[in-house]
């Protein structure tokens, strides 16, 4: 493949970020607050007036930028701070996805082959989704000592349900004769489920997979609330919100580096996905890609 | 005649199977009714009828995908369930059933990776299969790589991988254009002749039944019974001149005779000419 095809993405990506950032300075040029920059002389009163655009709710993007480069206390950059706050949440939230990949997949293996289980487990899977994430946390977290462990279960939480379903889904995908084939070697469910229904699942897991790994780096970042973990983006996060009022431009580089981490989460997600499925039939998706 | 060829390889006795509905607007389904038929080991057997005659259903009592409702069915002297769990069956589908995340030669490999052969005698059994079926040149593709007839060829490799004592074949060429499956008929039977194996075959076609068949059982629907059964007496190697003997139009005729008048749904005899010219 050209580089150039494979370049193509990315560069609809920036265009769109490009056109988001341009959008959101436009805003406050149109109905924004007053622009002073005496450094440039420049001076701007917007002909509108809306106020979700002032300067408190949607800084001034250099305003933002300028946070990364912020010093603290210690003398760190609030930007490296912020890159390690976001390695350690990838800890937690990797150790969550691996958990409930784990666990999303055994269930649902269990849930096919016991189909009264399926029947009765499954409406409970649903409700504790239901469930606001915020309100599991303290309990999981609390009940495991606060520890990085604990946020990495609340990662867990929300990362086996898409799991189970996909799974589910995808070990029930082959052909009916398939199976028939299968039988017709005597084939026993193990070996069904070896040779048939776990290789016929990856095209409907890694759809599942880019859902887990966006809900696993937001299991992390809001298990670390009730957790009083300060190390994570959670905690960056929290710190931000207090100083709201004055700094509001701290939040939004830390929800800057939150979006940041889902997105290389997610992307991870597609890498493994096009190797894993080089063997498989190319669907739309996977000619284009 | 030695005694291998005159053995009996499958035994149907009095089988029948009535599919219970469920619910209470469900209808209850006679499918097949009192069915006999024994075949002897090396035969072509082909069974043919209208849609709903319960031709398939028949092949997998045969191979025990289902049970029956009555009688028996005895394969290589064994109940059709311990003939399986010996693995005395290759299948053949309509669909290809490749699967798609393996190469062609794993795919071929699969019935000997269920029963625990080497990797070394998997991959030798596996590139003789291959040849046979001229699908040497393919074996590192996967299925979705190559051609319908292609991927036919290779389930029907992937099904003598295992040398099975009876290839059940359900429509294997249904889905295939003309030429390509006339084609195919040609390379199932030079298979055929050089594995010596057992087939009953399910087709809808009639020239493709008398061209293949060393008999032609002829079944009628609702409940599928046996009407008749030709005996295909024209010389064991054919080829594409066989196409155009006089006496493989008479069996046509009789096969389409014997269908015409056989109970249940009716033949559409526009469509029964077509397939009569086309051969």
């Amino acid at each position: 493949m050209s580089t150039r095809r494979r370049l193509r993405p990315a560069l609809g990506f920036l265009l769109i970020v490009a056109i988001l950032l341009v959008g959101w300075e436009a805003a406050k040029l149109l109905a924004g607050d007053p622009w002073r920059f005496p450094d440039y002389g420049f001076y701007w009163d917007p002909p509108l007036r809306w106020k979700p655009v002032n300067d408190l709710n949607l800084p001034h993007l250099w305003t933002i930028f300028g946070a990364f480069w912020e010093l603290d206390a210690k003398g760190e950059t609030y930007l490296s701070s912020l890159i390690g706050a976001a390695f350690f949440t990838a800890r937690e939230s990797a150790l969550g996805f691996a958990l409930g990949t784990g666990v999303g997949l055994g269930l649902a293996i269990v849930l096919i082959h016991v189909k009264v289980l399926e029947r009765g487990l499954v409406p409970l899977l649903v409700a504790s989704q239901t469930v606001p994430i915020i309100a599991i946390a303290p309990v999981v977290v609390v009940g495991l000592r606060a520890g990085w462990f604990g946020v990495a279960i609340v990662a867990t939480y929300l990362t086996f349900f898409p799991v189970t379903i996909a799974a589910i889904r995808g070990m029930r995908s082959a052909d009916p004769r398939a199976f028939e084939l299968m039988r017709s070697y005597a084939a026993g469910r193990r070996t069904v489920l070896r040779k048939l229904r776990l290789p016929a699942s990856p095209p409907y897991l890694f759809t599942a997979f880019k859902i887990a790994a966006t809900a696993s780096v937001v299991g992390a970042i809001v298990g670390e609330f009730p957790a009083g973990i300060r190390d994570g983006l959670g905690g960056a996060l929290l710190q931000a919100m207090q100083y709201y009022s004055f700094s509001p431009q701290d939040l939004w580089a830390a929800i800057a580096a939150c979006a940041a981490l889902g997105i290389v989460a997610f992307l991870l997600v597609v890498t493994a996905e096009r190797i894993a499925l080089r063997g498989y039939r190319p669907t739309e998706d996977g000619a284009r890609a | 005649m030695t005694d291998s060829q005159t053995d009996t390889v499958v035994q149907l006795s009095g089988v029948s199977k009535v599919f219970e509905g469920r619910g209470q607007k469900a209808a209850r389904v006679e499918a097949l009714s009192g069915i006999d038929l024994s075949v002897r080991r090396g035969e072509f057997i082909s069974l043919i009828g209208p849609s709903g005659c319960g031709k398939s259903t028949l092949l997998r009592i045969v191979g025990d995908l289902i049970g029956v409702s009555d009688g028996t069915v005895m394969v290589n002297g064994k109940l059709a369930r311990e003939a399986r769990l010996a693995r005395e069956y290759g299948m053949v589908f309509q669909a290809p059933v490749l699967f798609d995340w393996r190469t062609v030669q794993r795919n071929v490999e699969l019935p000997l990776e269920i029963i625990g052969r080497p990797k070394q005698e998997r991959e030798a059994r596996a590139r003789e299969m291959l040849a046979l079926v001229e699908l040497g040149d393919f074996a590192g593709h996967h299925p979705w790589q190559l051609s319908g007839g292609m991927q036919q060829r290779a389930a029907i490799a992937r099904a003598l991988a295992l040398d099975p004592a009876i290839l059940l074949m359900d429509e294997p060429f249904g889905a295939l254009d003309e030429m390509t499956r006339e084609r195919m008929n040609l390379e199932l039977l030079r298979i055929w002749e050089r594995t010596a194996t057992t087939v009953i075959f399910v087709t809808h076609s009639i020239p493709e039944a008398v061209f293949l068949s060393t008999r032609v059982v002829v079944m009628s629907a609702r409940p599928g019974r046996i009407t008749k059964i030709v005996p295909i007496d024209l010389p064991r190697h054919r080829d594409v001149e066989t196409r155009e003997m006089e006496h493989y139009f008479e069996l046509i005729t009789e096969v389409r005779e014997s269908l015409r008048g056989s109970e249940g749904e009716a033949v559409d005899p526009r469509r029964v000419a077509a397939e009569g010219l086309s051969a």
